[in-house]
C-alpha cells in the first residue's frame, strides 16, 4: 500500500530536460522510480538520455499522459512558469501533481490552487516548495534522498525537507511506509490532515509521525483531526519556540503573525489531542521508537 | 516586505485609490514646516514606522501653521515607537472625517483563497474589533480566479453595514484596492481608517501593504522600496550575498541547511542554553541544500563579523548534498576566511556522513570541535558560548 505514491505509479518530470530536472529525475530512475517521460513545451519528440535510460520527452501534460498512461507528475520549471505548468497538469486530469517549485508568487499559487478546486479536486497537489513524497523501496517523486531508509511501518508529513530526513535517518532501521513533504509556503495542496487520513487508512501503516513549523493554524487543525479521526498513535515535533514575532524564518509560510502561528500553541493543541511532542527531533525519534514497539507488541 | 504608510499610499495613489490632497515625506522639522506651509492648511504629522499603534505613542499629532508643524515634527522625529525609531514624518493636509470606516485585503492561509475585511466601524484596533464586536467585521472570501468586480465589491461594502448611501462610491474604492492587491502581489492591503468625508467623497487617509518577496521577478520597482537604512546591518550584508538570514539576540552563531532543520537547530541550541545561564541562538542562517565551500565561507563571515556571537554551531544533514562535500567546503571555508577567532562547534549527519567527519579530523581545523549529535552539538556550543569563547 503506503500512501500517495506506489511501484505501480508512472511519473512524468514537468521540467525534466532543465538541470534540476536531469539531476533529480537521475536519481528517482537510481531509486527505482518508473519515471515514463518528461515535459518540456517546444521539445516534444525528443529523447534524452539520464541516468542509462532514454527518456521520451513531450510538449504537454496531455500528451505525455497519452503515450505513457502516467498518473503522476513532479513540477520543477522555474517559479515564473510554475502556475501555467500546475494549471496543464490539472486540465490534462492528472491523479498527483507534486510541485518541488521554491519561490512561486502566492498569487500565483492560491490561483492553481482555485483552479484546481473549481476543476473539481481531481488531482492532488502536494507542496509547493515541497521536497516530495518517497515510498521507500517502491517509488519516489521528488527530491527525498532514497537512500537514507527502507520500507517500513512509519508514516511521516512534514513542512520541513530537511526535518524529513532527519527524522527518516533516526529511524532509519525501522523503515517508511511513506513520507509526505507538504511544503511551507503560506498556500499548499495537501495538508496535515490529509496526509493523516491516509496514513490513518493505509494497512502498512502503524504510527504517524507529524512535523509542524509556525506559522498558520494548520497543526491546531490537524490536532482536532487526530482527536477525532486518527485511532493510530500519533508523534509530533514543531520548530521554532525561538522565532521571533514577524520575521519569516526561511520558509515563505514561517511566520508568527502577533500571537498566532506560535510554535508553543501548536504544540499545546497537538498534546492535548493526545499526541506525543518531543522537544527536539531526536527526543521525538526516541517517542516514536517507543511508541511503535509498544504498538507491536501488543 | 512591510510597507510604510507613504510607500502604501503611494501604490495606492498609483492603482487610482483617492489618497486625500497630498502628502510629503520628511525627515527633519525644517522640512515639515517647508511642507506645512506650502499646503497652507492644517496638517496632520505622522511618524513612519512599520509597526502598530502609532497614535497612542505620540506619533500622530495635529498642527494648525507651519510653525506647530515645525514643533511637531521635532517632537515626533527620534521617538521611539515599540523599539523602532521615527526617522521619517509624513505631512500631509488634515481631512475634515465624517465617518471611520475599516477595509482589508489579504491572504487567507486556513481557507487557501484570499479574503475581504470590512466594518462600518474603522478607527479602532482591527484585532481588537474582532474579539469584541466580530459581527461587526465582514470576512468575505474572494477567489483568487474570479477577483472582485463592483458587483462583489458592492456585496462586500454592504455585509459590512456601509451606509447605504456611500456602497456604490465605496465599491469603486474597493475594485481599486483588489486592483492594488493584485497587481502589486501583495499579502495584505488594509486601510484603517477608509474615510467618508463631508462631501460623501470615500479616502484612504492610512494604508497598509505587505509584498510577497517571491514575486519580485515581475516588480523590479519593488526593490526601490526596501528602505536599507532601517535593516540590521548583518542582515543587509547576508542578504547581498543572497544568504537567508536572521539577526536574534543570542550568543551562538547558527548555521544549517534547510529552513526547518535551522528553526530546529534555533530551539536546541536554546534548551541547552537554559544550563548555561539562559545562552540562546545569535541568528537564523540557512545556507539551503547546495551548501558550496564559497556559500559556506560567506555564511561564517557574516556570523563570526557579529559581534554578540561567542560560538558557531554548524548543523548540516548531507541529504542531497554529501556531507563530503559539506566537511570539504567547511576546511575550504576556513581557508578563504585565514583565522577563525572563535570556537565552531560541527555536527555533520546523513549521507556520507562517516566520510565527512573524518574529513573535518583530518583537516584539524583550530578552533574546530566534531560532535556526532545534534543534541551535544548544541550543547557543546552553548557551553563554549557561556563560557565567553
Amino acid at each position: 500500500m503506503a500512501i500517495f505514491l506506489t511501484e505501480d505509479s508512472k511519473i512524468i518530470v514537468q521540467g525534466m530536460t532543465g538541470a534540476e530536472g536531469r539531476k533529480h529525475t537521475a536519481r528517482m530512475l537510481a531509486a527505482g522510480t518508473n519515471v515514463v517521460g518528461g515535459v518540456t513545451p517546444g521539445k516534444g519528440g525528443q529523447t534524452v538520455e539520464i541516468g542509462g535510460e532514454l527518456l521520451p520527452v513531450f510538449d504537454s501534460v496531455e500528451v505525455a499522459i497519452d503515450n505513457t498512461g502516467a498518473d503522476t507528475t513532479v513540477v520543477f520549471v522555474p517559479p515564473k512558469f510554475a502556475k501555467g505548468a500546475v494549471i496543464e497538469a490539472v486540465d490534462a486530469g492528472i491523479g498527483l501533481a507534486v510541485v518541488i517549485t521554491e519561490g512561486i508568487p502566492v498569487h500565483d499559487t492560491a490561483s492553481f490552487w482555485a483552479y484546481a478546486c473549481a476543476s473539481g479536486n481531481k488531482t492532488r497537489i502536494i507542496g509547493p516548495n515541497c521536497p516530495g513524497v518517497i515510498s521507500p523501496g517502491k517509488s519516489n517523486a521528488g527530491i527525498i534522498p532514497a537512500d537514507i531508509t527502507s520500507a517500513g511501518r512509519i508514516g511521516l508529513v512534514s513542512k520541513s525537507g530537511t526535518l524529513t530526513y532527519q527524522l527518516m535517518y533516526e529511524l532509519r532501521d525501522l523503515g517508511f511506509s511513506t513520507a509526505v513533504g507538504i511544503g511551507g509556503d503560506p498556500i499548499i495542496g495537501t495538508t496535515h490532515i490529509d496526509a493523516l487520513a491516509a496514513f490513518e487508512a493505509d494497512p502498512e501503516t502503524e504510527l504517524i509521525v507529524m512535523i509542524g513549523e509556525i506559522g498558520g493554524d494548520a497543526e491546531e487543525r490537524a490536532a482536532a483531526f487526530i482527536k477525532d479521526h486518527v485511532t493510530k498513535p500519533v508523534v509530533g515535533y514543531v520548530a521554532g519556540f525561538t522565532a521571533p514575532e514577524g520575521k519569516t524564518m526561511g520558509h515563505a509560510g514561517a511566520i508568527v503573525s502577533g500571537s498566532s502561528g506560535t510554535a508553543a500553541a501548536k504544540k499545546e493543541a497537538l498534546e492535548a489531542a493526545g499526541v506525543r511532542v518531543g522537544k527536539t527531533p531526536s527526543e521525538t525519534a526516541e517517542l516514536a521508537r517507543a511508541s511503535l514497539v509498544q504498538t507491536v507488541s501488543s | 516586505m512591510d510597507l510604510y504608510e507613504y510607500q502604501a499610499k503611494d501604490l495606492f495613489a498609483a492603482h487610482g485609490v483617492p489618497v486625500g490632497p497630498g502628502q510629503r515625506v520628511v525627515s527633519e522639522a525644517g522640512a515639515a514646516r517647508d511642507a506645512a506651509a506650502e499646503f497652507g492648511v492644517p496638517v496632520v504629522i505622522k511618524a513612519q514606522v512599520k509597526v502598530g499603534g502609532r497614535g497612542k505613542a505620540g506619533g500622530v499629532k495635529l498642527a494648525t501653521d507651519a510653525d506647530e508643524a515645525f514643533a511637531k515634527a521635532g517632537e515626533i522625529l527620534g521617538l521611539d515607537i515599540k523599539g523602532h525609531t521615527v526617522r521619517r514624518v509624513l505631512v500631509t493636509p488634515a481631512s475634515e472625517i465624517a465617518e471611520e470606516y475599516y477595509f482589508s485585503f489579504l491572504l487567507d492561509r486556513t481557507n487557501r483563497t484570499f479574503l475581504a475585511m470590512a466594518s462600518a466601524e474603522g478607527g479602532m484596533e482591527i484585532e481588537l474589533l474582532a474579539v469584541e464586536r466580530p459581527e461587526a467585521l465582514a470576512k468575505v472570501p474572494v477567489d483568487a480566479n474570479d477577483g472582485v468586480d463592483l458587483a462583489t465589491a458592492k456585496e462586500i461594502v454592504t455585509a459590512a453595514n456601509f451606509p447605504a448611501e456611500i456602497r456604490d462610491a465605496a465599491a469603486e474604492v474597493v475594485v481599486k484596492l483588489w486592483d492594488t492587491f493584485v497587481a502589486e502581489d501583495a499579502t495584505l492591503v488594509e486601510v484603517n481608517p477608509l474615510v467618508r468625508d463631508p462631501a460623501d467623497h470615500i479616502l484612504a487617509l492610512d494604508g497598509k501593504v505587505t509584498l510577497d518577496e517571491s514575486a519580485g521577478f515581475r516588480h523590479p520597482g519593488h526593490a526601490d522600496l526596501v528602505d536599507a537604512e532601517a535593516e540590521d546591518p548583518l542582515e543587509a550584508a547576508a542578504k547581498a550575498k543572497d544568504l537567508n538570514y536572521v539577526k536574534l539576540d543570542g550568543q551562538v552563531g547558527v548555521i544549517g541547511n534547510g529552513a526547518g532543520l535551522v528553526m530546529s537547530t534555533l530551539d536546541v541550541v536554546a534548551y541547552a542554553g537554559e544550563e548555561f545561564g539562559g545562552v540562546k541562538p545569535a541568528n537564523f542562517l540557512d545556507i539551503g541544500g547546495g551548501a558550496s565551500a564559497q556559500v559556506m565561507a560567506d555564511g561564517l563571515e557574516i556570523i563570526l563579523s557579529d559581534p554578540d556571537v561567542r560560538s558557531v554551531f554548524v548543523n548540516v544533514f548531507g541529504g542531497i548534498t554529501a556531507c563530503d562535500a559539506v566537511a570539504n567546503g567547511i576546511v575550504q571555508a576556513f581557508e578563504l576566511l585565514g583565522s577563525v577567532s572563535k570556537p565552531v562547534v560541527v555536527r555533520l549527519d546523513g549521507n556520507n556522513a562517516a566520510e565527512g567527519r573524518r574529513i573535518l579530523d583530518d583537516a584539524a581545523l583550530p578552533g574546530l570541535r566534531r560532535l556526532d549529535t545534534m543534541d551535544n552539538a548544541a550543547r557543546t556550543a552553548a557551553e563554549l558560548a557561556s563560557k565567553g569563547a
